[in-house]
C-alpha cells in the first residue's frame, strides 16, 4: 500500500517534471511580458502592462502579424485545395508512377527549408516574379500541402472503399457520395491537416527569409528584434499574444477530434 | 416483354491476364432466390458486381428486366447491395443510413421516415433507430444493411456473403429470417456465397460456379440428386465419383447400403470391398470401404436404434457395397 503511494506520488512529480520542461519556458515569456524592466532578472521589481500598450500601438508589429494571418489563411487554403485533391488522386487512380508521385508529394516536408527557400528564391529572380505576400504564399504552401496531403490520405486509406460504393449503389452520384460521405468521413482530417498547415506558416522563418520581399512576417519580426536586443519586453508581448491566439484553434480541434473518440469509446455493443 | 429480372449474356471479365469469369450466360427469373456458390476465385463476387455496376464487363451485356444496362453507371440501376462488411456510414446514425437512398433521390422527408420505419420493422430493428453503426452488434448492423437495401424497393437484391462474418447460430437464424423477408417482398434475390449449406437452406435455384464458369444450375434437389460435372458432386454435399463402364458416376454416401459380403444378392448394384476406417459421428456413422477394384468410398449410416449392422462392422470386415441402380448418377462431361 505504502509502495504503491510512493510510485504514484512519483509518477506525478515525474509528470510535471516533463509539464514544467514543456512549458516552463513558454510561462517564464508570458511572466516577463509583465516586467517593467526591460532586463530580464528575477525577483520582478515592478510590474506593467505598458509594454502591451507599446506593443499594440507598434506599427511593424501590426503590419507583421496582419501579414503572417494573411499569408498562413491563404496558404492554409491552397494547401487544403491542393493537397486534398492530390491524396483523392493518389488514393483512387491507379497510374504509373503512383508510388513516385506520393513519394515527391511527401519530399518538401523532408527537404531543408534553406533549400527550398533557396531554390524558390533563384526561380522568382530567374522568372521575374518580384517577392510580395504571394510568393511568401507559394512558399509556405509546397510544404503546407504535405500535412493536408498526408492526413487525407492516411484517412483515406482507414476508410473502406465499399463505403463509396455502397454509396453510389444506393444511387447517390459522384458528386452527392462527395457531399454525403467522403466529406463528412475526412472532415476531421481536414480540420486536423488546415490547422497544423496554419501552424506550419504561421511560425515559419527559414523559407520566408527567402520569400519575403520588403515586409516581415510575424516571425521574422520576432527574429529581428531578438537579434537586435532592444525590444526584449516587447517580443515577450507579441509571443504570449500568439501563444493565447494559438489556443483557440488547438481548442477548437481538441473539441472536434475529442468528440471523435467519444463516439468510439462509448460503444455499447449490445448482443442480440 | 421478358419475364426475367436479370440476363446476363456471354460476359468475360479479365483482371490482367487473369480470366476470372468466362463467357458466363444466366436468366435470372423475376421474384427468384438465385444463389451463385463457388469456392473463393471462382468469379461469383465479380459476376454479382458486374450486375450491380461496380466493375464493367470486357465483354457481353447484361439486362435488367428486359433494358441493357452493361454500360449504366451503378448509380443508375435499380438494383441495391447488401455488402459483405455491411459498408454502413460510420458517422449516419442508423435511420439516417437506411434512409440514404431515399434522401438522394429526392423522397420526400416524410415519406421517408415512414418508409425507413417500415423497413426497420421489418428486420426488427425498431427502437435502435438513433444507434450508430459502432454502437451494434454485427447481426444488429446486417439487419441494418438488408434495411437499407430493402427500403429502396430494388428490382432486383445483390447479397454478396451477408451472412459470411456471423457465427453459426445467428447465420441459420438468418437464413430462415432472410428467405421470410424475401418471400414478403417478393423482390429478386441474387445470393453469393461458398457456403453450400446456406445456398440449399434458401435458394430457388442454385449456379455452381467454378473457375469463371458456370459448372450446373438447377433448384437444390437438382444439383443435389444429379450433379453436372464432379466437381458440383463433391462441392454439394460428399460424393464418391466412380469410373465404370467408361463413364463417371457420382454416389451419394448415404445411398449406400453395407451388408455381410456372403448376403445373397438383392439385384442392385454392388461391389466387394473392405472396411478401413469408422468414425461415429453420434447421430451416423462412417465408414471408408477400400473395394477391391481399388477405388475408396464414402459410406454414411444413419445410427437408428434397429440398425444392428451399424455396431458390427469394424476396421477390416469384408463387406458388400450396393445400391440402387436410379441412385448412380452419370454425370455429362467427364473430365479425366
Amino acid at each position: 500500500m505504502k509502495r504503491r503511494l510512493l510510485a504514484r506520488g512519483g509518477l506525478w512529480l515525474w509528470v510535471w517534471a516533463v509539464l514544467a520542461f514543456l512549458f516552463g519556458p513558454i510561462i517564464t515569456i508570458v511572466i516577463f511580458s509583465f516586467d517593467r524592466s526591460n532586463i530580464e532578472t528575477l525577483p520582478i521589481r515592478s510590474w506593467t502592462l505598458s509594454w502591451y500598450q507599446v506593443a499594440w500601438h507598434d506599427e511593424q508589429v501590426r503590419q507583421a502579424f496582419v501579414l503572417s494571418i494573411k499569408a498562413a489563411c491563404a496558404a492554409t487554403v491552397l494547401a487544403l485545395l491542393l493537397g486534398s485533391l492530390a491524396a483523392f488522386g493518389v488514393h483512387r487512380a491507379r497510374f504509373f508512377g503512383r508510388d513516385t508521385v506520393s513519394l515527391l508529394l511527401v519530399l518538401p516536408i523532408a527537404l531543408p527549408g534553406i533549400i527550398t527557400g533557396v531554390a524558390l528564391n533563384s526561380t522568382f529572380q530567374w522568372a521575374g516574379i518580384s517577392l510580395s505576400i504571394w510568393t511568401i504564399i507559394i512558399g509556405h504552401t509546397t510544404f503546407c500541402i504535405v500535412v493536408v496531403y498526408n492526413n487525407v490520405v492516411a484517412r483515406l486509406r482507414r476508410t473502406s472503399a465499399t463505403l463509396f460504393e455502397a454509396s453510389a449503389d444506393l444511387g447517390a452520384s459522384t458528386s452527392q457520395t462527395f457531399r454525403f460521405v467522403t466529406l463528412p468521413l475526412i472532415a476531421t482530417a481536414l480540420v486536423s491537416g488546415g490547422l497544423l498547415a496554419f501552424a506550419l506558416s504561421f511560425d515559419e522563418v527559414i523559407v520566408t527569409t527567402f520569400t519575403a520581399g520588403a515586409q516581415n512576417t510575424l516571425p521574422i519580426w520576432i527574429f529581428g528584434a531578438i537579434r537586435l536586443g532592444q525590444q526584449l519586453p516587447e517580443v515577450n508581448v507579441v509571443v504570449t499574444a500568439v501563444v493565447v491566439l494559438m489556443l483557440i484553434p488547438i481548442i477548437i480541434a481538441a473539441r472536434l477530434t475529442g468528440r471523435d473518440t467519444f463516439s468510439a469509446s462509448s460503444t455499447r455493443a449490445p448482443t442480440n | 416483354m421478358s419475364q426475367s429480372a436479370v440476363e446476363v449474356r456471354e460476359v468475360v471479365k479479365r483482371f490482367g491476364d487473369n480470366v476470372v469469369v468466362n463467357g458466363v450466360s444466366l436468366d435470372i427469373l423475376t421474384g427468384e432466390f438465385f444463389t451463385m456458390l463457388g469456392p473463393s476465385g471462382s468469379g461469383k463476387t465479380t459476376l454479382l458486381r458486374m450486375i450491380a455496376g461496380f466493375e464493367a464487363p470486357d465483354a457481353g451485356s447484361i439486362f435488367l428486366q428486359g433494358e441493357d444496362v452493361t454500360a449504366r453507371p451503378a448509380h443508375l440501376r435499380p438494383v441495391n447491395t447488401v455488402f459483405q462488411d455491411y459498408a454502413l456510414f460510420p458517422h449516419m446514425d442508423v435511420v439516417a443510413n437506411v434512409e440514404y437512398g431515399l434522401r438522394v433521390r429526392k423522397v420526400a422527408r416524410k415519406e421517408r421516415r415512414e418508409r425507413a420505419q417500415r423497413a426497420l420493422d421489418m428486420v426488427q430493428l425498431k427502437g435502435l433507430e438513433s444507434r450508430r453503426p459502432a454502437q451494434l452488434s454485427g447481426g444488429q448492423r446486417q439487419r441494418v444493411a438488408l434495411a437499407r437495401a430493402i427500403v429502396n424497393e430494388p428490382a432486383v437484391l445483390l447479397l454478396d456473403e451477408p451472412l459470411g462474418a456471423l457465427d453459426l447460430k445467428l447465420r441459420q437464424e438468418m437464413q430462415v429470417e432472410l428467405k421470410a423477408i424475401q418471400r414478403r417482398v417478393g423482390i429478386t434475390f441474387i445470393y453469393v456465397t461458398h457456403d453450400q449449406e446456406e445456398a440449399m437452406a434458401m435458394s430457388d435455384r442454385i449456379a455452381i460456379m467454378n473457375g469463371g464458369v458456370i459448372e450446373q444450375i438447377g433448384a437444390p434437389r437438382d444439383v443435389y440428386e444429379h450433379p453436372a460435372t464432379p466437381f458440383v458432386a463433391r462441392f454439394i454435399g460428399t460424393s464418391n465419383i466412380l469410373d465404370r463402364g467408361g463413364k463417371r458416376w457420382s454416389l451419394r454416401p448415404e445411398r449406400l447400403r453395407l451388408s455381410l459380403v456372403d448376403a445373397p444378392p438383392t439385384g442392385d448394384d454392388r461391389a466387394p470391398g473392405q472396411i478401413q476406417d469408422v468414425v461415429y459421428l453420434g447421430m451416423m456413422t462412417r465408414y471408408i470401404v477400400h473395394l477391391d477394384s481399388g477405388a475408396d468410398l464414402v459410406v454414411v449410416r444413419t445410427n437408428e436404434g434397429s440398425d444392428a449392422l451399424s455396431a458390427r462392422h469394424a476396421p477390416g470386415d469384408r463387406v458388400m457395397v450396393s445400391w440402387h441402380e436410379r441412385d448412380a448418377v452419370v454425370m455429362d462431361h467427364a473430365l479425366i
